[in-house]
């Protein structure tokens, strides 16, 4: 028999209650694996003792016939969702010794569920990254590595941990979370599939806030069907999150075998970028060739303020996270700076020690912008801007019902390489961030590799609160990628 | 428009970010940086845009003004780094 940690979440579901394997067993394997993946960084907290004290209640709850949609299943939770009693970070050194007197709504929904936590993972610092490099617990390294090569490669990010947890198989899928790509970008890179789904879909309560108006949680899974069952037991309607949708919840499963035959596929044609390596777009060519090959319709689209999104979210996300921010004080919770003498020290102090510098940049952005005399000039032209890219998705969608493109300009690279310029590590978020702005449901599906065996991913984007459709296209990508690739499991030696 | 050091520190002040003299210029050069790239939204005409507000057509929700949790004081003191009782304790403040 294969190992258990190779099983996909709807493998282990399905073994689970058929009682091949109980919940115990399969925690401990994989808390097995996560020990053995320490080289990774994956995680920022691991509790494992948590876990089979968790597995043996689900074991106890499937033995009465009280199974939930997710019963003993072991996952890994982003270091951004608060959990009860288990120390959350956000990958800052201001919330290194938070503990949480409440649980986040989505974690809730998943314990509901009779899921498994096995960790915390790492992650950029308030999930301001897309490498992963950024956390004060150190970068994490990707499963993945080029051909021939022993350079530690970026996981992505910021839900890096999650995506290395998933892709090294410590894990049977995980949370993230996705303001500009944070989501989408690690899963392309790590050769997983993470669904952002349309905003107001999950609850935010519980989750620590970086930009309020973007900021989603989603699945990140080995399998578009994964995807689909840990979307569908995290979304809720929550009296706790103003901005929570009054929808039901559909199940995406159900529905997920229904082909592409006459669905409309629109290619926007201001994606196709200059410099970025042939693979990317010999890969988007190749994945409209394998919708159309299964009955999809391809047509045509424009998206015409997309070279504007990106300058636009980095006004847009700095400004709502300096807002966001101001609440670390070190006053309430959180690290406090030690020999302040009055008080607008001690939060100056604190803030300065405790926030890494990415965050403090963005701050100060955030700060800039929203100053008085530049309010016009940038924060609210970046609005207006907004709602034009917004209006691009609208009118394109007239044409269509879902969108194909590439997910990330690059694969994953070496780890330094692109932190000295901050502009050059915003522009991985090119294909992602535009999508954010606009608040609409896209997944990443992994599609193939480079030359070198990295992995690429493809994106497909969706109407709002469609993410039945963005799931139903995702598998019909999947089917015809056939992604079998895995990373050779070097951190077992190292 | 660009970030001279003194806006950094004004800027700073306004975020309560202590900023050593040191780190002013690297950092006045970082913002200049990302805000000249950012200098090309000026290219589109926004005349007549109105700003986004929702990203989602949705009216945000209302609830009855009432307590929903509380009496919870010390669960919420636990994780306060200068707590006494039920005080977040800081340095004195009024003379």
């Amino acid at each position: 028999m294969t190992s258990p940690t190779d099983f996909t979440l709807a493998e282990a579901r399905d073994a689970v209650r058929a009682r091949k394997i109980s919940s115990v067993e399969l925690t401990k394997a994989f808390a097995g694996a996560v020990e053995a993946a320490r080289p990774l960084n994956a995680f920022v907290t691991e509790t494992l003792e948590r876990a089979l004290d968790m597995a043996k209640a689900s074991d106890a709850r499937i033995a009465k016939g009280e199974a939930g949609a997710l019963e003993g299943l072991p996952l890994a939770i982003k270091d951004l969702f608060c959990t009860k009693g288990v120390r959350t970070t956000a990958g800052s050194n201001i919330l290194s010794n938070f503990v949480p007197p409440y649980e986040s709504t989505v974690t809730q929904n998943l314990w509901n569920a009779g899921a498994v936590m096995l960790g915390k993972t790492n992650m950029d610092e308030f999930a301001m990254g897309s490498s992963n490099e950024t956390s004060n617990f150190g970068p994490v390294f990707s499963p993945w590595r080029s051909r021939g090569s022993n350079a530690n490669l970026v996981p992505g990010g910021s839900s890096g941990g999650s995506a290395a947890a998933v892709s090294a198989s410590v894990c049977l899928a995980a949370t993230g979370t996705d303001t500009g790509g944070s989501i989408r970008q690690p899963a392309a890179v790590a050769g997983i599939v993470g669904l952002k789904p349309t905003y107001g879909r999950c609850s935010r309560y519980g989750i620590v806030a970086f930009a309020s108006s973007l900021d989603q949680a989603g699945p990140m899974t080995k399998t578009v069907r994964d995807a689909a069952i840990l979307m569908r037991a995290m979304a809720s309607v929550d009296p706790k999150d103003s901005t929570s949708v009054d929808l039901p919840v559909p199940d995406y499963e159900a529905t997920l075998e229904g082909g592409v035959k006459g669905l409309r596929v629109g290619i926007p044609k201001e994606y196709r970028i200059d410099g970025a390596p042939p693979a990317i777009n010999a890969l988007w060519e190749q994945g409209v060739e394998w919708l159309k090959a299964q009955g999809a319709e391809i047509v045509d689209v424009s998206l015409p303020h997309t070279k504007y999104a990106l300058p636009t979210y980095y006004i847009v996300a700095p400004a709502e996270a300096s807002s966001n921010l101001a609440r670390y004080d070190g006053v309430r919770f959180g690290h406090r700076a030690a020999g302040a003498h009055d008080i607008i020290e001690l939060y100056e102090k604190s803030r300065a020690e405790g926030f890494g510098k990415e965050v403090q940049r963005r701050i100060l952005i955030g700060t800039y912008v929203l100053s008085s005399g530049y309010y016009d000039a940038y924060y609210l032209c970046a609005q207006k801007l907004r709602t034009l890219i917004a209006q691009d998705f609208a009118e394109a969608f007239k044409k269509c019902d879902v969108l194909l493109t590439p997910t990330t300009p690059c694969p994953a690279f070496a780890v330094g390489e692109k932190t000295s310029d901050p502009v050059t590590m915003y522009l991985n978020d090119v294909f992602t961030v535009t999508v954010s702005l606009a608040g609409l449901p896209a997944m990443s599906v992994p599609a193939g590799l480079t030359p070198d065996g990295l992995p690429l991913g493809l994106q497909i984007v969706g109407k709002a609160f469609d993410e039945a459709t963005v799931l139903r296209a995702g598998r019909a990508l999947e089917v015809a990628a056939n992604f079998s690739a895995k990373p050779a499991e070097w951190w077992r030696a190292a | 428009m660009s970030v001279d050091k003194d806006t950094v520190r004004r800027i700073a002040k306004l975020a309560r970010l202590a900023l050593d003299e040191g780190r002013v210029e690297p950092m006045a050069q970082e913002l200049n940086g990302i805000m000249n790239w950012a200098e090309q939204l000026n290219e589109v005409d926004v005349s007549g845009v109105a700003p986004m507000t929702s990203v989602v057509a949705q009216h945000l929700k209302m609830r009855d003004d009432v307590v929903t949790e509380g009496g919870n004081a010390d669960a919420l003191m636990t994780n306060a780094p200068g707590g006494e009782d039920h005080f977040f304790v800081v340095p004195k403040v009024v003379e």
